[in-house]
């Protein structure tokens, strides 16, 4: 079983074009077992989750996908680069495939690195229909590694996904089990004190917020390569061996914060594009990202892969082993996260809004904030009034002071609202991986000043459960027009209180970490509540393509909407009958 | 005129083709369900109860409302009815269809016709309505009515869950009518006509579509509807021992 790759390898003995690979895919009606309930589902090749698929970069490939469900299907290519006829939305890329259609995919891979497909029709995806890429670099990689496995996260619900829309749009808290109660009353009464927790559950009961409103989608089984956590997907391994763990995070509504218990792992690769290494023992996947870690198990022994959902509502689990069978222990969920007034910060309307610290050339007066906020309750109170007067007392009464620590610098990151409750921290107090920390190993395009600037304003209702861009819903909205061969740089301006993972098709998205040309390029940008992100995209991919929240109950309630890149080399290039509107149709 | 007409055609041909020519180029326009308004159904019975009187008088109850539609328009179709047990009638039997649209961020206004058919007289109003999320997590549904006669009233509906758990469910009714002009004939004076006041305790069994609830209801009519009342042979204030669920789809 021990397989040796030294990768790239392979690669170097490849002509670099010419090579057409070629494979079948059949949509199917599959059942699908968590180990806790079992459901029909759709899946690829008659399983949930669908084959890996491996290209090698350079190579042309054609994929066959032959739709045996009763109704229309289509395939998305998350995070790979190609002509916008070969991306998979319905509506904008093609018209879909219709049920017993066969249709072929056909594009060149032009990269390499880990990434996912899945279904984009209706709820198709949610229901089991997605699969993994692995891309083989034609270079050397610039990391070594003796074995791979792909780690693909789901969050599997019993409920189908047409009627948790339904449940969701009807009672926007239905799926929310983690709600606060009397008795967390009476618990933060005694520990911040009576007035202030009723000063606290009046100022959210006025605004109508919930502070305990990090997940929407609760009461689903975490899966990992489909194996829920009783199930127990197992990878085997040789003490001494470097693993490559492609990490791939499916999931409809699920954010996991991640962790191997005795082991560090080395983020070597974030959405497909190598990172300068960065050692973590804990780290964070949107919806719709991938990392890729590297960790050497040495002694001969069971490790846990554990993965928690933000909001603590769930996990997953899987084990890797030297044989199978082995388990190490599995940890419990820590307490629920807690919104606190900082995440309201982006909402129009709160005096709390412009947070300070969220611009990221602003880097310092953060970490002196950051000092503040990781501060806990004890030491607050023996603080010198002096020093207390130059703060708001308000906002520090709403602050989630259990979710703060002080570990050098306390738990602080510049891609949360200062004082988010949301902020993550290593549960073994070690290092939590930051955006800020992802810096591209090689930068794909020149630096550049961006020629323009588009503001997308993440909005939304929770009680109506309704979600936007700009305040507009994709069914009111007209498309974003990019022109071709422009640097368009992206303000996300998060109003909601929920985190949205923002996807851009067709065009890589070069996060603005505040590390110039070393930013990382990722395909999904994930925008904490109360923050702004920028994020910069070289417009070089003509044609039409989907931009949306990847939350699967977000993006069908309208945080969606079509970009429309004009101009282009020949052919590809067309005119619109659209009228040419401001971005995102804002009113 | 008549030599104008085949100039007219063919300006309008002629205009007619210059977009087609532009469409032969233009890019797929989405036509998928994404870009169509979501359309929603709900199905609920706030209550649905058994209750039993201080006066040994059993009573049947529910409220229930259905809706289908989008964000921007619904149809709602509320019902409530008392049926009594003994008497094998209904004392109070209300149906109201109205379209509903949203008015602000949490706040929906309602028009639409309610008909009464218990018992006794029947009455048909005209109906105008806000409902939503009050501050502090008051759902709040107040209502405008005018009957065919244009007698007039008013109706207070307002509820408040406490958590007792994220299962175990305390929720307060306080239901109030006033009424702007007497209506003798189905009893209805004018002034403050009656509150309804409920504590139910309930558990959520099955997610949130069957939770099964026992509690507390008391009924009082006040002032000239309470005289008309015992005039009539009936209570002017009732309390209630009630079990039942809350139900939906």
């Amino acid at each position: 079983m021990k397989r040796t790759l030294i990768a790239g390898a392979l690669g170097l003995l490849l002509p670099a074009i010419g090579l057409a690979g070629e494979c079948n895919l059949t949509v199917d009606r599959v059942e699908i077992d968590t180990g806790e309930f079992v459901k029909e589902g759709i899946g690829y090749n008659g399983e949930s989750p669908g084959p890996v698929l491996r290209f090698k970069e350079g190579e042309e490939v054609s994929i066959n996908v032959t739709n045996n469900l009763d109704e229309m299907t289509s395939i998305h290519w998350h995070g790979i680069i190609l002509p916008f006829q070969q991306d998979g939305v319905p509506g904008i890329s093609f018209p879909g495939i219709k049920p017993g259609e066969t249709f072929t995919y056909k594009f060149p891979i032009t990269q390499s690195g880990t990434y996912w497909f899945h279904s984009h029709s209706g709820f198709q995806e949610p229901e089991g229909a997605f699969g993994s890429i692995i891309i083989e670099p034609k270079d050397r990689e610039p990391f070594r590694y003796d074995r791979e496995y792909v780690v693909q996260l789901a969050d599997k619900h019993p409920h189908s996904s047409e009627r948790v829309m339904r449940n969701l749009k009807v009672t926007p808290d239905y799926y929310n089990r983690d709600q606060q109660t009397v008795g967390e009353f009476f618990s933060d009464a005694s520990e911040n004190g009576f007035l202030s927790t009723v000063k606290d559950r009046l100022a959210w009961g006025d605004m109508r917020m919930m502070k305990a409103d990090v997940e929407d989608l609760q009461g689903f089984t975490g899966l990992i390569n489909g194996k829920g956590p009783k199930q127990n997907w197992t990878g085997i391994f040789e003490p001494g061996e470097r693993i490559r763990l492609r990490f791939i995070n499916s999931s409809a509504m699920t954010y996991f914060d991640i962790r191997i218990p005795g082991l560090n792992m080395t983020v070597v690769q974030a959405d497909g594009n190598n990172v300068q290494p960065v050692n973590v023992d804990e780290f964070r996947i949107g919806v719709a990202e991938t990392y890729d870690v590297i960790v050497r198990p040495k002694d001969d022994q069971a490790y846990t892969i554990f993965a928690e959902s933000m909001g603590r509502s769930g996990y997953a689990r899987a084990t890797l082993a030297t044989q199978e069978g082995m388990e190490a222990p599995v940890p419990g969920l820590r307490e629920p996260a807690r919104l606190t007034m900082a995440d309201m910060g982006g909402m129009p309307g709160m005096d709390h809004g412009d947070m300070p610290g969220m611009d990221h050339g602003d880097m310092d007066s953060t970490n002196e904030m950051a000092g503040m906020s990781g501060m806990d309750h004890s030491q607050m109170k023996g603080m010198d009034q002096p020093q207390m007067k130059g703060m708001d007392h308000s906002k520090m009464a709403d602050m989630d002071h259990s979710s703060m620590a002080m570990s050098d610098g306390g738990a602080s990151d510049p891609f949360y609202a200062q004082g988010s409750g949301l902020v993550p921290e290593a549960a073994n107090g070690g290092k939590f991986l930051s955006y800020a920390d992802l810096k591209a190993q090689k930068p794909l395009y020149d630096e550049r000043e961006p020629t323009r600037e588009i503001e997308l304003r993440l909005t939304g209702n929770m009680e109506r459960y309704t979600w936007s861009i700009n305040g507009v819903k994709y069914e009111d909205a007209d498309a974003i027009r990019l022109k071709y061969g422009e640097r368009v740089r992206f303000k996300f301006v998060n109003e909601t209180m929920m985190t949205h993972p923002m996807h851009l098709h067709g065009m890589w998205s070069i996060l603005d970490v505040g590390a110039g040309q070393w930013n990382p390029i990722k395909h999904t940008v994930s925008v904490q509540p109360g923050t702004t992100v920028y994020m910069e995209t070289e417009v070089d991919a003509p044609g039409q393509w989907a931009f949306h929240c990847h939350l699967t109950y977000h993006m069908a309630a309208g945080m969606f909407r079509k970009v429309i890149v004009e101009g282009g080399p020949e052919s590809t290039q067309a005119t619109s009958s659209e009228q040419s509107v401001d971005v995102g149709g804002d009113a | 005129m008549k030599r104008w007409t085949p100039l007219i055609i063919s300006t309008f041909l002629g205009l007619g083709v210059i977009p087609a020519l532009v469409s032969a180029q233009e890019r797929m326009l989405d036509t998928t369900e994404r870009k169509q308004p979501l359309n929603v159904w709900g199905a609920q019975f706030e209550e649905f109860e058994y209750r039993y009187s201080d006066d040994d008088e059993e009573i049947g109850v529910w409220d229930a409302d259905f809706f289908y539609g989008t964000d921007n328009f619904k149809a709602r179709w509320l019902t409530s009815g008392e049926y009594s047990f003994e008497e094998r009638a209904y004392e109070s039997l209300e149906n109201q269809l109205v379209g509903q649209i949203p008015i602000s961020k949490f706040f929906d206004a309602k028009a639409g016709i309610r008909i009464d058919t218990p018992e006794g007289p029947d009455r048909t109003y005209a109906v105008l309505g806000v409902s939503g999320l009050a501050p502090q997590w008051f759902e709040i549904d107040a209502n405008f009515y005018v009957s065919k006669d244009g007698d007039t009233s008013t109706e207070l509906d307002a509820e408040y869950e406490l958590l007792l758990t994220n299962y175990w469910i305390l929720s307060a009714t306080l239901d109030a009518t006033v009424a702007f002009s007497e209506d003798r004939e189905i009893g209805v004076g004018k002034g403050l006509v009656s509150t309804e006041t409920g504590l139910r305790l309930s558990y959520d069994l099955i997610d949130r579509a069957f939770s099964p609830y026992i509690g507390v209801v008391h009924e009082r009519k006040y002032g000239d509807t309470a005289d008309f009342s015992e005039a009539g042979g009936g209570n002017v204030e009732d309390w209630f021992a009630v079990v039942g669920a809350r139900i939906s789809f």
